[in-house]
């Protein structure tokens, strides 16, 4: 009793001390999530939204390492298989204590979305081995299994159990449907959606009961509003309204950074943007000389510099520094002479003519950018009709294939460098699905092989030096033109200290986050 | 009176069918929905699955004649963004919109009326050339570098107004949420009204002015001057009534315009109404939302203008609306 009685005393001394430092976070995105439902879209929204109301197996570190979250560690059993323990004690936001069984019922979930299937594909099954203690068994070796781990945010499984009140499915999962997950959730995240109205506003209460003693995250209250506009984000930022934007709009930087009561976060971001040299539709593209010609005609350090203000990085291959395939030797090569040169020994000296679409408001400044690449094309003679559009009507321009050139850019979603050849560069292929953006028709069955032997191979080092064998092929083959990683930027005010809970995912971890 | 309205009630028919159809005809057009809905690394059977099931390879006249049909009934369709009802969705969006909207007409009319009758009543002072002048700069700015230089004056730099949004709100009836209850919602709606009104004041200024002017030099106006009444009593008990019967022809017409300029206002103060609303839409090749959009702001505007035909026909006795339309 008397114990009793001391816990309760330290117990309302913490909450009072918990309650001193309490704060609330005012943030702005560009969008709000589309859905309550992680399971419904595989977007950086959908995610950062699943960092809050749910918790992974394990997440990323900001150096690409993995970092225990429901799965309190993890050993391979054999080569097939790994085995996952999960933390004791964790309560979902109903109140259900998670167990194994979640995480097998989560993962049968995902198997069944058209979004997350793909990253599953290698896993078979979740094996429940003991109430805390399930096994993820592969059918072949698979070197990406924890990658994929970090998207298995565990659901509620008896949460989403029966029906709800108009005899649906809770568990119902339906791309665009006005389903029971897409409203509610209850995963075991630091935060609970406390208020929501689509597009204009979303409130999230910290979890009383969060399993994260240790976080030193101080926020109990988010409000989330979505500011479209960028300079009306920038400006409720600067106006005071708003503690925390992202994305930051390039042109705003410089003037972001000489305000003393804000902090400026860059980092060097993994979104590749390239273009595409079709050779279907265009026959001098067949020749390596002449794409080669391209790649040395276009200053991709200068777009970067002039156009991008600094806010990237020029790119000679698809895997940015971190990556396993990255290859530190293969760098931007813009050489006008060369290119010039190599024109001639194809014999188009005279010229070329060339269509060629981009997108004007899916990438930063992509309209620009692929302004200033008709001008340097036309330095080496490559005359090139240009048609940019919104993204709305360019994506299907694209699946089209409707222009010589094409601009693409991409994010790995598992984090890994093969993503990047099997969606960009390997051969077309519909059963696979391999080479399903591959709008410049490049085919080099040696790539696809190295791909395939690398998504089986479990020595990191064996592997890494594969993909980055697929780099060195690519650049040699000139099979794409590289421009440049996109960087990230979020902005905050000085008292909301966001440095160490941000990452080149874009995934911030806004339970760890301190507000001074 | 009845003959007019039956006869306005089929002309809405008609002009309800061309929007459905024009707004039909271009959805297609309008981008692919499915690339805002599915994630980058989807295979394109899910993509073809996910086509069949929202019925988009269905020819055009099977698609439009649903929608016909379960419009008839009520039913705009589903949005893909929102997942409910578009008409909800919509009405949802109405009562931000019409704060704004009244917010703005209400300045106007504040505004345009003693300046306009000033400007005519002292056409070579010094202020009225001002007045002229700036009305020029006020319609050719472009209503979102107002609204971009409205925020970064009042709210940013001087920290006077907030910058974006509708503040708090309270309830007029219902869900009828409303921003001119509040302190907090006042202060959201003054800069969005004040750049809504920017287009059409300088408008109405001039109109006023001009149409003063004219009745100024009528001959009852001289008459009341030489049987000597006081300047007040002729300019607005007798000048001003004859002002304003073209002001309001066009105020009519102009509100409903009003509505569709929301748009750039809306979306660059992040205001959550109709406006923000269809171009968030466009952007998503949300489409049913598009067409509902469409139907409802044709709606809007039919009934708009039978009011102000209506009012009209109530202010001057010399117009018989019925008798017009024979």
């Amino acid at each position: 009793m008397k114990i009793k009685n001391w816990m309760m005393v330290i117990a309302c001394c913490s909450g009072l001390f918990f309650n001193l430092q309490a704060a609330e976070l005012k943030m702005a995105y560009d969008a709000d999530p589309l859905s309550l439902d992680p399971h419904e879209q595989l977007s950086a929204g959908t995610l950062q939204l699943s960092h809050l109301l749910f918790d992974p197996l394990i997440r990323w570190k900001k150096d690409y390492s993995f970092e225990p979250r429901l799965a309190e560690s993890w050993q391979w059993v054999n080569d097939k298989a790994l085995r996952f323990h999960l933390r004791k004690e964790v309560k979902f936001h109903s109140g259900n204590p998670l167990t194994a069984e979640d995480v097998r019922w989560t993962f049968d979930r995902l198997k069944k979305s058209p979004d997350f299937k793909g990253v599953f594909a290698a896993i078979g099954i979740v094996q429940v081995i003991d109430n805390h203690t399930v096994d993820l068994i592969t059918s072949q070796v698979y070197p990406l299994l924890l990658n994929s781990a970090t998207y298995l945010f565990v659901m509620d499984s008896r949460f989403y159990q029966g029906q709800d009140a108009q005899s649906r499915s809770k568990a119902a999962l339906i791309k665009g449907g006005n389903t029971f997950a897409s409203t509610h959730a209850s995963g075991s995240g630091p935060f609970v959606v406390s208020y929501r109205e689509q597009g204009i506003r979303l409130e999230f209460q910290r979890f009383s009961e969060y399993w994260d003693r240790h976080s030193p995250g101080n926020v109990t209250k988010i409000i989330l509003t979505p500011i479209k506009e960028d300079p009306t984000r920038v400006a409720a930022l600067l106006a005071g309204d708003i503690d925390f934007i992202s994305p930051v709009p390039p042109a705003d930087h410089r003037r972001i950074r000489k305000n003393n009561r804000i902090d400026l976060i860059t980092m060097s971001g993994t979104r590749i943007i390239t273009l595409q040299l079709n050779q279907q539709r265009q026959p001098a593209f067949k020749d390596q000389r002449v794409r080669q010609a391209i790649v040395h005609a276009i200053n991709n350090q200068g777009i970067v510099k002039k156009i991008m203000k600094g806010f990237g990085l020029a790119a000679g291959q698809q895997s940015p520094p971190g990556y396993v395939g990255h290859h530190p030797s293969l760098t931007p090569r813009y050489d006008l002479k060369k290119a010039k040169n190599l024109m001639q020994a194809a014999g188009l000296d005279k010229g070329l003519q060339v269509t060629m679409m981009a997108p004007n408001n899916r990438y930063v400044n992509d309209e620009k950018i692929a302004q200033a690449v008709v001008s340097m094309l036309a330095k080496i003679n490559i005359r090139v009709a240009l048609k940019t559009m919104p993204k709305a009507q360019y994506w299907p321009e694209f699946d089209k294939r409707a222009a010589d050139i094409m601009m693409i850019g991409w994010h790995s979603d598992t984090e890994d460098s093969a993503n990047f050849t099997e969606f960009l560069t390997a051969c077309p292929d519909s059963v696979t699905g391999w080479g399903q953006y591959n709008s410049g028709h490049y085919c080099n069955p040696e790539v696809d092989q190295l791909v395939r032997l690398a998504g089986v191979e479990s020595d990191s080092q064996k592997r890494a030096k594969l993909l980055q064998q697929v780099e060195q092929i690519l650049y040699d083959e000139a099979a794409f033109v590289p421009l440049h990683w996109q960087n990230l930027a979020w902005a905050a005010v000085k008292n909301v200290k966001i440095s160490p809970i941000l990452n080149v995912m874009n995934f911030p971890f806004l339970g760890d986050l301190v507000i001074e | 009176m009845i003959v007019f309205l039956l006869k306005r009630l089929g002309q809405a028919v008609i002009v309800m069918f061309v929007i459905s159809l024009v707004a039909f005809a271009v959805k297609d057009n309008l981008g692919d929905p499915l690339q805002e809905m599915l994630g980058q690394s989807v295979s394109e059977q899910e993509r073809e699955a996910l086509r069949q099931t929202l019925g988009l390879h269905d020819p055009f006249f099977i698609q439009y004649f649903g929608f016909v049909g379960n419009a008839l009934q009520g039913d705009l369709g589903t949005s893909y963004f929102f997942k409910e009802p578009t008409l909800d969705v919509i009405l949802k969006k109405l009562p931000a919109t019409l704060d704004l909207v009244l917010g703005a007409s209400l300045v106007i009319i504040l505004l345009s009326v003693p300046l306009g009758v000033f400007a005519a009543i002292y056409p070579d002072s010094l202020v009225s050339r001002l007045l002229m002048g700036l009305s020029i700069i006020g319609i050719s700015i472009p209503v979102f570098l107002t609204a971009i230089f409205a925020i970064y004056l009042f709210a940013v730099e001087l920290n006077w107004m907030p910058a974006f949004g509708r503040g708090e709100t309270a309830a007029i009836i219902g869900d009828w949420q409303s921003g001119f209850l509040t302190k907090d919602g006042l202060l959201h709606l003054v800069l969005p009204c004040l750049t809504l009104a920017s287009i059409m004041l300088p408008l109405f200024i001039r109109l006023i002015r001009a149409e003063m002017l004219e009745v100024l030099q009528a001959d009852y106006i001289k008459f009341a001057q030489a049987k000597g009444l006081r300047p007040a009593r002729i300019w607005f008990l007798h000048a001003l009534k004859n002002t304003m019967l073209p002001v309001i022809t066009l105020g009519g017409v102009q509100l409903g315009t009003m509505v569709a300029y929301t748009m750039l206002t809306e979306t660059v103060f992040q205001w959550p109404g109709m406006g923000f609303l269809f171009l968030e839409a466009v952007h998503r090749s949300d489409t049913p939302l598009i067409v509902a959009y469409l139907m409802v702001v044709g709606l809007i505007f039919i009934i708009i203008n039978t009011a102000v035909d209506l009012v009209y026909g109530l202010i001057n006795p010399t117009v018989n609306v019925g008798r017009e339309l024979k």
